[in-house]
């Protein structure tokens, strides 16, 4: 006989949890009690959101899935936005929440609150469980939904009394019982003759490369169907590093903050090929005007993304790297160098307005920290985790990423405060990974109490603050569409660096640019954590932009030196 | 257009909060939902319209077999198919009129299934035009009092629906695939 408690650890050591992040509090009290019998380690962290986080980085950095486990009432409501983090970006995490005793449900008693009611439309599944007996099977079938099909979050939520209570425990017989559950479907033959037909014809193809590809481990698959076929690649935030940015056919992140010729190679194409993606309103533009003359083949795991957003000609529903292995030994090669010369042209004077191209100004710009970030960890096994907003742009530009799960964040739900907590997870998930944290100094300040988990589980985990004293997107929206009416977006920051100190944390602060490359080369070879507070130009501005409801070739561009136009088409 | 979906669900709790949950989220309207026991007792049958065309009742099916409880689902709006609405209807009868309404009770195939000196209880069993003429001959005597089941379908025929509980498959027998959706098959 064993108790909930510890039925609920030997449950997760058998999943191959190793780590889990939480909080303890009352209503989970049984469960902590029971841990000392259990070879999991047990990550404390400073608040709710940064276990969901951790979690969701520990998943997305190695593909298993992330536990977090916090108390009833506000421990989990305190998860419900790492929670739709997770659920918007797909990533595979189990959420443990105690709960009061059964018997006390509907009562509002002490921290009570309905978190599988509030939960329900930010998780994939999730389950109240009321007895010790049910547990075995509830959080058998709670890792298999995470992980399989499409991935994500789903909530346990576990009374008081079925953590106390005794039963027998017998892992085998508790096998998941969901009859209901279809993660892995298939195409049907015609679907890829279809498919093959459009891609064979097609004079202007373009492959859209998403996070299904990460996440399906199709890597391969996907660069064998590029080398192949011939046919070039944009990819999305979230599908960075699925194929290497040095690759000769990858022409980098499409949308609203993507290259200009990316975004016009997409427009003037006759067939997308969207693999693992799902045409999110920031790579689409204007539904209306998206991609006018192409067909389009979509290849996605969930039925659910089929014509959602933009209407399809043919679908291919299933997972990603099953699919290409079916496509691949039929993929004939064209020649498309006149396909390619064109986008080619397209670039047009990109080079020139690109601001690694301008004169020193004597100015630290963002793009100056990320790129030089970048050349001195390429190569290097680093993973970066950014947060939201402008320097989460400028990191997917000038960092070229050429690993899967080398770049870690929050695209769907664009959750600041993600970074921090993220990487503390990725670090733990990866501890032979060199990771940095790249974060503004808003989103900094929503999760910085984590720095204390940093120094409590001793991780080597080296934080870049794009500091540029302002909510710096907002205040780009502001600048562009609002007048530069700039109503609550300046910061009154502290002292990063003091801060970091305080934590005890190697703290420090750079404002020249010839003072990056040798804080980024110390950062790393110092033994412990680094924050390192860069203070950049703070009126500037991620380019180029596509307006939100605008048209993808409708660009605002980063004004030319040699052409001053401040938009062109 | 209005759309019927016959939705096999798990017979479990919270299953009805999660499929009302999911056309919310999903913004679109239910014209009605209906619930209740099947021949097995581990499953519960929804019948449940919705106004949507097709690109979105496509979706609507899609999103709910996304729900881990969902067994099967059957679009079944362009098929020959039963629908019943079940209402009871208390209309008011006072002497004068009470043969009036008892006629067109009569007509309509309605049962009188309580009398009181001023009023009757009609049930009334049938599609939902049916129920709708009843109650516009009943208006001017006086409707007090209506409820209304929403209505439950079935294909007729031989065709139906197996939901094969256990084990991890489901199937429809005799099913045709119209060939231009998306398949499920496992």
């Amino acid at each position: 006989m064993k108790t909930g408690g510890q039925i609920l650890w030997e449950c997760l050591e058998r999943e191959g949890v190793t780590h889990v992040f939480g909080y303890p509090g009352g209503a989970i009290l049984p469960a902590y009690d029971a841990l000392k019998h259990s070879k999991i380690h047990h990550v404390l962290v400073r608040h709710e959101q940064g276990a969901a986080h951790m979690a969701d980085g520990y998943a997305r950095a190695s593909g298993r899935v992330g536990v977090a486990i916090a108390t009833s009432g506000p421990g989990a409501t305190n998860l419900v936005t790492g929670i739709a983090t997770a659920m918007l970006d797909s990533s595979p995490i189990v959420c443990i929440t105690g709960q009061v005793g059964s018997k006390l449900i509907g009562s509002d008693a002490f921290q009570e609150v309905d978190i599988t009611g509030i939960t329900l439309p930010i998780t994939k599944h999730n389950y109240l469980v009321t007895h010790a007996g049910e547990l075995a099977r509830t959080l058998r079938e709670a890792f298999y939904v995470a992980r399989s099909g499409r991935p994500g979050p789903v909530l346990v939520d576990i009374t008081k009394d079925a953590q106390q209570s005794f039963c027998e425990f017998d892992w085998e017989s508790a096998k998941p019982q969901l009859p209901g559950y279809r993660p892995n479907l298939s195409p049907a033959p015609k679907e890829y003759e279809q498919a093959l037909k459009l891609i064979h014809n097609a004079k202007r193809p373009v492959i859209l490369l998403g996070h299904g590809a990460i996440v399906s481990g199709a890597m391969r698959e996907v660069r064998d169907l590029v080398e192949d076929s011939g046919i070039p690649v944009a990819l999305t935030l979230l599908g960075l590093g699925a194929l290497p940015a040095s690759h000769p056919l990858n022409l980098g992140m499409m949308g609203m903050h993507g290259e200009a010729w990316v975004n016009h190679t997409i427009q003037e194409a006759d067939l997308l090929i969207a693999l693992g993606m799902r045409f999110d309103d920031r790579v689409t533009g204007n539904l209306k005007t998206y991609a006018p003359n192409a067909k389009k083949i979509h290849v996605e795991i969930d039925p659910a993304e089929i014509n959602k957003n933009v209407k399809v000609d043919v679908a291919l529903v299933g997972d990603l790297r099953d699919v290409l292995r079916e496509l691949l030994p039929k993929i004939e090669s064209v020649d498309r160098h006149e396909w390619l010369d064109f986008i080619d042209r397209l670039k047009g004077d990109s080079a020139v307005r690109d601001i690694q191209n301008l004169p020193d100004s004597g100015h630290l710009y963002a793009a100056h920290v990320i790129n030089d970030l970048w050349r001195e960890t390429r190569g290097s096994n680093t993973t970066v985790v950014t947060d939201v907003g402008q320097h989460q742009m400028w990191e997917a530009q000038y960092y070229k990423h050429e690993e899967a799960r080398s770049l870690i964040t929050s695209g769907g739900l664009g959750t600041m405060g993600f970074a921090l907590p993220a990487a503390i997870g990725a670090k733990v998930a990866r501890p032979e990974t060199d990771v940095w944290v790249v974060v503004g100094d808003g989103g900094f300040q929503m999760t910085m109490a984590e720095l204390a988990t940093i120094v409590q589980e001793k991780l080597k985990v080296n934080i870049a603050i794009i500091n540029n004293g302002y909510l710096g997107m907002v205040r780009q929206w502001q600048e562009f569409f609002y007048e530069s009416n700039y109503q609550a977006t300046p910061l009154l920051n502290p002292n990063f660096a003091k801060v970091a100190q305080a934590y005890g944390i190697r703290g420090e602060t750079v404002t020249q640019r010839s003072q990056v490359v040798p804080a980024v080369q110390s950062a790393r070879q110092y033994g412990g954590p680094v924050l390192i507070d860069f203070q950049v130009e703070q009126e500037d501005t991620v380019y180029p932009m596509v307006a939100a409801g605008a048209a993808l070739h409708e660009m605002i561009r980063r004004p030319s030196p040699i052409v001053e136009t401040s938009a062109d088409e | 257009m209005l759309n019927t979906f016959v939705v096999y669900v798990e017979n479990k709790p919270g299953v009805l909060t999660r499929v009302a949950s999911l056309f919310r989220r999903r913004a679109f309207n239910i014209d009605s939902l209906t619930v209740g026991r099947t021949e097995k007792p581990e499953v519960s049958r929804m019948t449940i319209t919705v106004d949507a065309d097709q690109d979105q009742a496509r979706r609507i099916e899609a999103n709910l077999y996304k729900l881990v409880n969902v067994l099967l689902v059957e679009n079944i709006t362009a098929e020959p198919t039963i629908v019943r609405d079940l209402a009871m209807i208390k209309v008011a009868a006072t002497q004068a009129a009470r043969s009036h309404v008892l006629e067109l009770a009569g007509v309509f195939r309605g049962r009188v299934v309580d009398v009181a000196p001023e009023s009757l209880i009609i049930e009334i069993t049938g599609d939902e035009d049916k129920i709708d003429g009843l109650l516009e001959v009943l208006q001017p005597y006086g409707v007090l009092e209506m409820v209304r089941t929403g209505i439950v379908a079935m294909r007729r025929g031989s065709k139906c629906s197996t939901v094969v509980s256990s084990g991890n498959s489901m199937s429809q027998t005799s099913g045709d695939d119209d060939g231009d959706g998306v398949q499920y098959s496992v």
